[in-house]
């Protein structure tokens, strides 16, 4: 039973103190039995709070310690890492969740908040007075780690990773690596193009011997935990030889009956049902297009390096660590939002692939262009739909494609209806230039959006512009652009698989955006780039190198420290009815003979503390470290009190 | 539904530290309001909840117990929901021999993105527990 125990109650910066009245929840524990110390902070997890927590831990020589903050996910490690710093066995350190399941469940009902705040701290305290000092367990973790995404989040950190000494499963769902920047002919700010971005990053890991890449490539089941995630892959067929005449293929395409829309130029053009997006894509080996190939075998006629004989193959691999870099989709405008559908609308990611397509003018549909309308914010800071976020790339990416047109084409002239221009940090110069080249800028609020309409045969555009003192002005466009911006995936099948949470914006969620910016709830399984939320490509590439360096420091030991939350036996008790070795998943256990008497034994190092033997021991002589029975059931008696 | 303060059950969760406690924690997150005598303690697995803790839970003064299963998600095998099934129902039993309703104890899987139906969860089971109160 522990005496000097330390409460310490954390604010959170009003996070918590906001609904739940923390002096009270201090006074309602400072005189408990066994409270040596208590205190509120307004940041239990600052520097000099921390600090203050070890220093007392071992000034006071506390022997328990009990952090009331927000989710021990997030700041679990912390505290229990301040009472070791201290003097103090981590195991006699329990934290109490203030935040996420009172001050933010509850901010509805503060009286309800701060009742229920004392009893979990109340509950905490009862736990630590019959906690007992553990040591940890050690396990072997493979040195290897799954990337998901061959885009250019996936490709920077399988090469970080792979110059680290891990070897590395490269997993892209698409035929082709690159992502979404390989659709990307010019880069704001760089001299090179997606497609050289692409091509570079390939060839470093295509060479690196330590990664390992598939294409076409899904994963469709996970099992196992940290340190040894036991994933399946799906290897769809390329249904083309891996040593292959160009030449032949070249042939095959052109004699490819089948055309459909090409969803690499976002529909402005078509492709065949044998396919490569562009001449330098790789892996530089065509594919054929299973759902909408007919199997005319026009193909097979003039190339012999076509083979439908190929199958679907399903691989199983052990990784140590997973990083899912899966990216975004771009949002896809509804029917007659802001004229979509009414002719010459098109979106931004369109309105690039077409500049890349015209040389000396600009022409769409036949007709040249000249007056073009840049509508901003579509699918994103919704008013009315679920986007309420800023997909941070497209102001930048639009005035940059702006400057392009007038650099590129003569007589272009540009009006950017905006909601308020968001080019951050340095990528103001863009605006700046934009604005010197008599681009014209228009700005509504986000309940007033301008206006898209077909008025004699024009496109015009009109807004109430708030620069302007709300003067009505109406623009008559040859091309109006909508700036889409990011959407989450919609095929999001591999987040379901991996059970990666989602945030309100349904893009996969980190722990905490500032804190662990990297790491999912599940143990093992980082995210970067896209697939978090909206990104330019600089920030995609440094997440990518954030996720490599935690998904190494999990797996380069070879090693993990697990928590020594194992079963173990009351001697005296046990009479081996063998109920739970038939329970324990692992073979854990097994009947030994002691002193003539027939015994369960625990295998420490094979125990992986699940506790499904707990409940089924009907002379209850196993416990659980950390879950025994004086533990647990002195937090139910507390959490029971009126 | 109008009740308030001590009027409200008592409702204890045994929820899993890897699966459902994200999905807990992503309910206030999400500012998704449920009622406030909802009392968690975590778990390893919700397979190793013992009959005695619930049945001390309700002798304590609990309303009703919840289990927030793992379902196909437990990172310690695929017996996981099987085996708590077999503890709630065994559990259920003893209850009736002790004169308690063995509806009052409940399971459900609760995923690590199952906040919705978490909350959902906890206001139906604070209905149920009402109306076995005031009848």
């Amino acid at each position: 039973m522990k005496t000097k125990i330390g409460v310490y109650i954390c604010h959170c910066g009003g996070n918590i103190s906001d609904y739940v009245d923390v002096k009270k929840v201090r006074e309602a524990v400072k005189d408990i039995e066994g409270v040596e110390i208590s205190l509120d902070t307004m940041f239990a997890c600052a520097d000099s709070s921390q600090k203050q927590i070890s220093d007392d831990v071992a000034e006071k020589g506390l022997d328990g310690l009990v952090v009331a903050s927000c989710s021990p996910k997030l700041h679990y490690p912390t505290f229990s890492a301040c009472a070791e710093r201290g003097g103090l066995n981590k195991y006699n350190y329990v934290h109490a969740n203030i935040r996420e399941q009172v001050s933010w469940a509850h901010s509805d009902n503060k009286e309800a908040a701060t009742e229920k705040a004392i009893k979990i701290v109340k509950a905490a305290i009862a736990r630590v007075k019959e906690s007992a000092a553990l040591e940890p367990i050690e396990i072997k973790a493979q040195k290897s780690i799954a990337v998901l995404g061959a885009g250019v989040a996936g490709m920077r950190a399988a090469k970080e990773l792979a110059d680290l000494g891990i070897q590395v499963y490269l997993i892209e769902r698409e035929h082709f690596t690159g992502g979404r920047v390989s659709q990307l002919d010019y880069l704001c700010g760089a001299d090179i193009t997606g497609k050289e971005l692409v091509t570079h990053l390939y060839e470093k890991i295509h060479e690196h011997p330590n990664v390992t890449l598939f294409t076409g490539a899904e994963v469709i089941e996970k099992g196992g935990s940290i340190g040894n995630f036991k994933i399946k892959v799906k290897i769809t067929p390329r249904f083309i030889k891996k040593e292959c005449n160009p030449e032949e293929l070249k042939k095959a395409i052109e004699v490819c009956p089948v055309e459909v829309e090409d969803d690499f130029n976002f529909n402005i053009t078509k492709r065949k049902a044998i396919y490569k997006n562009y001449d330098s894509e790789y892996p530089q080996i065509p594919t054929i297009d299973n759902k909408n190939c007919t199997r005319c075998g026009e193909c097979e006629k003039v190339c012999s390096s076509i083979d439908f004989s190929q199958k679907e193959e399903i691989l199983d691999l052990t990784v140590g660590s997973i990083l899912a870099a899966t990216g975004f989709d771009p949002y896809q405008p509804k029917d007659g939002e802001f004229g979509w559908g009414i002719g010459n609308v098109v979106t931004l990611p369109q309105f690039r692939r077409i500049i890349n397509m015209c040389d000396d003018k600009l022409i769409y549909k036949g007709k040249e262009i000249k007056d073009i309308a840049y509508i901003y914010c579509v699918g994103s800071r919704q008013v009315d739909g679920d986007n309420k976020y800023c997909s941070r790339y497209c102001c930048t990416a639009t005035l940059y494609t702006s400057i392009l047109t007038h650099k590129k084409y003569k007589g272009i002239n540009s009006y950017h209806f905006n909601r308020g221009i968001r080019t951050y940090g340095k990528q103001e110069v863009i605006y700046d230039e934009a604005s010197r080249l008599g681009d014209i800028f228009l700005q509504s609020y986000e309940y007033d959006p301008p206006v898209v309409e077909k008025v004699n045969g024009k496109t015009n555009v009109k807004i109430e512009d708030i620069l302007t003192g709300g003067r009505e002005i109406e623009v008559d466009a040859d091309l109006v652009v909508l700036v889409t911006g990011m959407e989450p995936r919609n095929d999001c099948t591999i987040g379901d698989v991996l059970k990666i949470p989602k945030g309100r914006d349904r893009f996969y969620n980190e722990i905490h955006m500032k804190l662990r910016p990297v790491e999912t709830v599940i143990d093992g399984i980082t995210i970067a780039g896209a697939c978090q939320g909206p990104k330019n490509i600089m920030e995609s590439m440094n997440s990518a190198l954030s996720a490599a360096a935690k998904s190494y420091s999990i797996v380069n030991k070879g090693e993990l420290a697990l928590e020594p939350i194992i079963a173990k036996v009351d001697k005296k008790t046990c009479i081996w009815c063998g109920k739970c070795a038939e329970a324990c998943p692992y073979d854990a256990i097994e009947m030994i003979k002691e002193n003539g008497k027939e015994i369960a034994e625990i295998n420490a190092s094979v125990c992986k503390g699940c506790g499904m033997c707990l409940p089924v021991c009907e002379s209850n002589s196993i416990d659980m470290d950390g879950f025994t029975d004086v533990e647990i059931e002195s937090m139910i008696s507390v959490l029971a009190e009126s | 539904m109008n009740l308030s303060g001590n009027d409200l059950p008592k409702i204890l969760v045994f929820s899993t530290e890897k699966i459902s406690d994200p999905a807990i924690d992503m309910a206030g997150l999400l500012k998704l309001h449920y009622p406030p005598r909802v009392y968690t303690i975590p778990i390893p697995c919700s397979s190793a909840v013992k009959p005695r803790w619930i049945l001390k839970a309700f002798e304590q003064g609990f309303d009703g117990v919840f289990i927030a299963a793992d379902g196909t998600d437990c990172p310690y095998g695929e017996s996981c929901t099987e085996k708590t099934g077999v503890v709630v129902q065994r559990t259920q039993e003893m209850l009736k021999e002790k004169g308690i309703e063995p509806a009052k104890l409940r399971m459900a899987a609760i995923c690590s993105v199952c906040s919705e139906a978490f909350v959902k969860q906890m206001k139906n089971f604070t209905e149920y527990l009402v109306t076995q109160k005031t009848n």
